[in-house]
């Protein structure tokens, strides 16, 4: 199995307060925690248990800055064998197509069986960019995989999970791109010997320019949409917040539960 | 202009919620771009579900063939395709769900077409098609303007607006099939149904649910123990039973269960939105998080902002005194 994972280095902001810079189009990310995407983490896994399973060699894809060579590092450490970085201002980052034809770009002309994505990114939620690359690289897919078998005959079996826990198995024809879902495996942890092992293989930093891409084709000009303003909704709630000391909180929420006849 | 087709999404003879809700928005888009809505069904064995959608007072267009027996992404992509070279409609949308994702994308390249995915709402205004939909865990909103272009693709989030009433009627239309044979590259194989476990939380009346705020399994037992005082059953949130702390079939949410208990406790559950799908059926509910912007609480009755390691123990103590 040849195979490129693509891995997203994106901020943790299920704690963190979002804000949007005066510029209207971007947060303030300096407070931010990155790390790598949590799908991603799971392709990461299901590329190196594939790699395990069989012979295979995987290369990571990120498009990123240099923060997010941590991250490389630590899925070369777990077993990926090389890594490209792409890293360009002139990518339309908020416009998934436009990420998958730079994806794409970093793909095309070698030969490969499987690229694996995350079905999401926990930061744009666009859950587009993998169908996308697909297209782009003119080969099959599967969306949303939470189970793979390779079978024989260059096919494998997905069981892309749909609303409810549903699964719907298919068979697809290789080459082709799989997002993977979350849950699909548990993500080992990088063991020493690996991370060591990382800072010897190669993780080339590439631009546009250095793949042979036009920009003019990934860039703001060549998306058919702009990202015209963020703002921060109002979070309108109508909850009864209750306040004090921690133990008063407990002790008021106890009550309430019990007065209002709720437990 | 062409008009708005909507791709109406079904499951084993059953239209999916979207199919309905997108009735509440396609029509106001379509009075504001000047246009009508036309339905779209791709399956086999239509009529029924033909009906429902053209009781909102439209036209639906289906094309019904054995060979759409069941969703296959690359069929739904050479139909859409096909008909946007006949209809040049103005908007194609279809639902941002395990379907749309699979295919809506790969159209987009195709076709070189413009997409906004999950959008939450719609507006067009001086020849401008906007879509709003969220980023950061839901902390920030994003106003995408479409450049001009021929054909608008669009997913739209399941449960972000309400399903109107459907007492129209309209009319039904069969279209060829553009598919004139099934596809070798990808074959739909079977269903298979998400394991039964040994409570189901969908008949729960009380449910305390936990998320990544639980940080590890050791903490469980604390859970557990405010469970067992107040007789609720344990549930949780995506990242809570991928992390293996709590089994697949307690999780609630889209792609989990939708419960709809009397109480519900979430702790350390931030609130996206495929969470908050799957409970907000609850008639009560309880958010502790340590995070005030938590969107959670955006479907609280009762919120405390703190950690809830402080506050779990004490309410447990103070539940099970008074309870005696
Ligand atoms: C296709 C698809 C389907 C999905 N389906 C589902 C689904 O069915 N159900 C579901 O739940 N998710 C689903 N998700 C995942 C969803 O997007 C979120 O990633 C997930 O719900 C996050 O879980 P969480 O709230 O537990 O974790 P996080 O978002 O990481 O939030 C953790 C929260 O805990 C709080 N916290 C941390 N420590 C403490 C503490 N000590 N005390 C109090 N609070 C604390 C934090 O402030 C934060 O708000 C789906 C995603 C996709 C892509
Ligand atoms: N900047 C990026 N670098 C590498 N992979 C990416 C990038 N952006 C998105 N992806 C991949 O596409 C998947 C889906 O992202 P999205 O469509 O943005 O939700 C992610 O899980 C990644 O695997």
């Amino acid at each position: 199995m040849k195979m490129f994972v693509c891995i997203k280095y994106v901020p943790d902001t299920s704690e963190a307060e979002v804000k949007v810079n005066p510029d209207g189009v971007s947060v303030d990310s300096s407070r931010f925690s990155f790390d790598i995407n949590d799908a991603d983490n799971y392709a990461v896994e299901e590329s190196v248990l594939m790699k395990e399973a069989s012979e295979g060699d995987v290369t990571v894809l990120s498009i990123g800055p240099k923060q997010s060579d941590v991250m490389i590092r630590m899925a070369m450490a777990k077993g990926c064998d090389r890594a490209v970085r792409i890293e360009d201002e002139r990518i339309a980052g908020y416009d998934p197509l436009m990420v998958a034809k730079v994806l794409a770009g970093a793909i095309k002309g070698q030969e490969f069986d499987l690229v694996l994505t995350g079905c999401m990114a926990s930061d744009d939620w666009q859950m587009s960019t993998g169908v996308a690359l697909a297209e782009e690289l003119g080969v099959n897919h599967a969306s949303m995989v939470k189970k793979v078998e390779v079978l024989g005959g260059n096919k494998v079996k997905a069981y892309r999970e749909l609303e409810g826990g549903l699964m719907e198995v298919v068979e697809v024809e290789l080459p082709a791109v799989l997002t993977i879902q979350t849950g699909i495996n548990e993500p080992r942890y990088a063991p020493i010997r690996g991370i060591r092992e990382a800072q010897k293989k190669e993780l080339k930093v590439a631009s546009l320019d250095d793949l042979g891409l036009d920009a003019s084709a990934v860039s703001a000009e060549a998306s058919m949409v702009v990202l015209e303003r963020l703002y921060i909704p109002d979070v309108v709630s109508s909850a009864e917040f209750i306040e004090g000391e921690p133990d008063e909180k407990a002790e008021k929420l106890a009550s309430i539960l019990v007065k209002g006849g709720l437990v | 202009m062409g008009s708005i087709l909507v791709l109406a999404e079904h499951r084993q003879g059953v239209l999916r919620d979207v199919s309905y809700e997108m009735m509440a928005v396609a029509p106001k888009l379509a009075e504001q771009m000047g246009t009508d809505v036309v339905a779209l069904l791709i399956g086999s064995g239509m009529d029924e579900l033909a009906k429902k959608m053209a009781a909102f007072g439209i036209k639906v267009l289906v094309v019904d063939d054995p060979l759409f027996k069941d969703f296959n992404a690359d069929k739904y992509q050479k139909v859409l395709s096909a008909l946007i070279d006949d209809l040049k409609p103005a908007v194609v949308m279809t639902g941002h769900t395990a379907q749309g994702v699979d295919f809506m994308p790969a159209l987009a390249i195709e076709k070189k077409l413009p997409l906004v995915a999950d959008a939450i709402s719609l507006e067009y205004a001086g020849g401008t098609l906007k879509a709003t939909r969220q980023l950061y865990s839901g902390k920030a909103n994003a106003v995408m303007a479409f450049k001009p272009a021929a054909t608008y693709l669009l997913t739209f989030r399941e449960g972000a607006v309400e399903a109107p009433d459907a007492s129209a009627s309209g009319s039904v239309e069969k279209l060829d099939s553009p598919l004139k044979e099934d596809l070798s590259y990808r074959k739909f194989i079977e269903y298979v149904e998400a394991e039964v476990g040994d409570v189901d939380i969908t008949q729960s009346d009380i449910l305390v649910a936990v998320g990544r705020g639980l940080k590890e399994d050791k903490n469980l037992p604390l859970v557990e123990e405010l469970a067992k005082a107040i007789k609720a059953d344990i549930a949780g949130s995506r990242a809570a039973t991928d992390a293996g702390w709590i089994p697949h079939d307690r999780q609630v949410g889209t792609s989990g269960k939708a419960v709809k208990p009397k109480l519900y406790i979430a702790m350390g559950i931030s609130g996206a939105f495929q969470h908050i799908a799957g409970m907000k059926g609850a008639k009560t509910v309880v958010a502790i998080n340590k995070d005030p912007e938590a969107p959670i609480f955006s479907v609280a009755d009762y919120a405390i902002v703190d950690d809830m390691f402080k506050i779990v123990p004490k309410l447990t103590e103070k539940l099970k005194e008074l309870k005696g």
